[in-house]
């Protein structure tokens, strides 16, 4: 899918920014993937997942459709179970349930690909309702940041309308601001631009770009393959459930390893 | 006795007051019942949802007349289980938790239907925000849910409206119906009268409920 010319601009300062950033201060991953494995009943959906994300770091999450991607990405915030290894955020086990989840899962922010805005609740109550009712943040200041947040992200102007007002360009970013108002240490992105019209996906990756430079740790399912080339710090290739590869964007966009990655490639560039 | 002289001879508005008191009660009592029902209905404890399903299943399908008989003869008689010594406060509050208990039934499954057109992403989307379950179900998925519930919802009302008149089984002597048959029985030869009186009072009653609930499911439809 095409990108716009800002986006593409913005990455490459950010590739640049990157390149001149320093070490991750902690050695020890943000979000530790081990030996994970899940099942949906015959289908083994997960298989043998080892994934490790440092503090910073930018994951772009490829490989083809039904391949575990989503179900990989929603297992990091317990929205689905696993069946057998751990998953740690920054350090800590995912509990199973209970408070302690809850609490581990304010550190895990999720963006999805149909936006999943508050129907209900205006804009600035889709971004102040958790800060508020989950960190007991006061209300005034809830609403302080969150108009800093949305106008972070170019929708302060919308403050007071419906998720329903807004193009879905605006609900996303609208989602992204929601999910950064929890201040979270990662942020999972499934598949962000899917559902936008052609027109929309470059504001939101606009975005997107924005936090990687900001130094967000990010783990991000995306067929959009100029993102992954100038943002991503590291690709991880699935398929069937496995974790195929990973690499710098130069090693697999330029030297795919196995055939199924070069074969994912072919399809995907010379469409 | 004349139309006139039947109204000024029996309290018929006093009766359709009472109807009306336990419309209200039985109302408030039955959406407590009801939104606890939902929640345990959509709760991930197995055995919540089972308890509920079955209450559910139990007093959806026993008609409200053998419930109020029970109520009466099993649960008064028998059993001794009473709210006053009083026998017609007592008989009251019977009719009230019977229509309360078999009225919660229906505001659970009207509820459940809505909780059906609220987005599974809604509830995933205040998962990943933190919200505990009663967190996601007051401030996510109930509000929203009540929206697209508000016509079975309102079905719901007006069919406990006319089942307060069931109560009468649970010998609630001042409610329409039994003052209906008390001035049929006085007055034979008004019958046609006596029926009208009563049929269109409940006309008047219902009809500003029904267009009350379309009214309000037009107006407060989630726009996703
Ligand atoms: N709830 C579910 N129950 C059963 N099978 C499921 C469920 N969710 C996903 N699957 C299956 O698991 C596999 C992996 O799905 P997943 O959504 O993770 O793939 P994906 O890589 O995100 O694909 P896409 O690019 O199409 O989004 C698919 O075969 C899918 O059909
Ligand atoms: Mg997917």
């Amino acid at each position: 899918m095409a990108e716009t010319a800002a986006a593409q601009k913005n990455a490459q300062i950010t590739r640049t920014a990157h390149s001149q950033g320093e070490e991750p201060a902690s050695a020890r991953p943000l979000v530790e993937l081990d030996h994970v494995e899940k099942w949906y009943g015959e289908l083994h959906v997960l298989r043998d997942i080892n994934l490790k994300v440092s503090k910073g770091e930018v994951v772009v999450v490829l490989g083809p459709s039904g391949s575990g991607k989503s179900t990989m990405c929603r297992t990091i915030n317990r929205l689905e179970r696993i069946d057998s290894g751990v998953i740690l955020i920054d350090g800590h086990p995912l509990p199973q349930e209970g408070r302690e989840l809850t609490r581990l899962r304010q550190k895990v922010g999720m963006v999805f690909q149909s936006y999943n805005l508050f129907a209900h609740r205006t804009i600035l109550d889709n971004v102040t309702l958790a800060p508020r009712k989950v960190l007991h943040r006061p209300k005034a200041e809830a609403e302080k940041e969150a108009r800093e947040l949305l106008s972070r992200v170019g929708v302060e102007a919308q403050a007071a309308k419906y998720p329903a007002q807004l193009s879905g360009g605006q609900q996303q970013r609208v989602a992204i601001a929601r999910a950064l108002a929890m201040h979270p240490d990662v942020l999972l992105f499934d598949e962000p631009t899917s559902a936008l019209d052609p027109e929309m996906v470059g504001e939101v990756l606009n975005v997107m770009t924005d936090l990687a430079r900001e130094g967000m740790t990010m783990i991000c399912v995306t067929h959009e393959m100029g993102f992954a080339r100038q943002v991503a710090d590291r690709i991880v290739f699935m398929a069937d459930g496995q974790i195929l590869e990973t690499g710098t964007p130069e090693q697999f966009f330029e030297h795919p390893q196995t055939d199924r990655a070069k074969d994912f490639l072919s399809k995907i560039l010379n469409h | 006795m004349d139309f006139v002289g039947l109204l000024t001879h029996y309290d018929v508005v006093g009766a359709f007051w009472v109807n009306i008191q336990l419309t209200l009660w039985s109302a408030l009592f039955s959406t407590i019942l009801g939104v606890i029902l939902v929640l345990m209905r959509i709760s991930p404890v197995g055995s919540l949802r089972g308890f509920a399903t079955g209450f559910v299943r139990f007093f959806q399908n026993m008609p409200l007349t053998i419930l109020m008989v029970f109520l009466l003869l099993g649960a008064f008689v028998q059993l001794r289980l009473q709210f006053s010594s009083d026998f017609t406060t007592n008989f009251y509050w019977l009719a009230i938790t019977g229509l309360s208990l078999y009225t919660s039934t229906y505001v659970c499954e009207s509820l459940r239907s809505g909780i059906n057109t609220v987005p599974i992403g809604q509830a995933e989307a205040a998962r990943s925000l933190g919200f505990g379950f009663f967190q996601s179900a007051f401030l996510i998925i109930l509000p929203q849910a009540l929206r697209g519930a508000i016509a079975p919802l309102g079905n719901t009302l007006i069919a406990l409206m006319k089942n307060t008149t069931v109560a009468a089984a649970a010998a609630v002597a001042s409610e329409t119906s039994s003052l209906m048959n008390t001035m049929i029985e006085a007055n034979a030869d008004q019958i046609l009268t006596i029926f009208l009186i009563f049929a269109i009072g409940w006309v008047i009653l219902i009809i500003p409920v029904g267009l009350l609930t379309t009214y309000l499911s037009n107006h407060l439809a989630v726009r996703r």
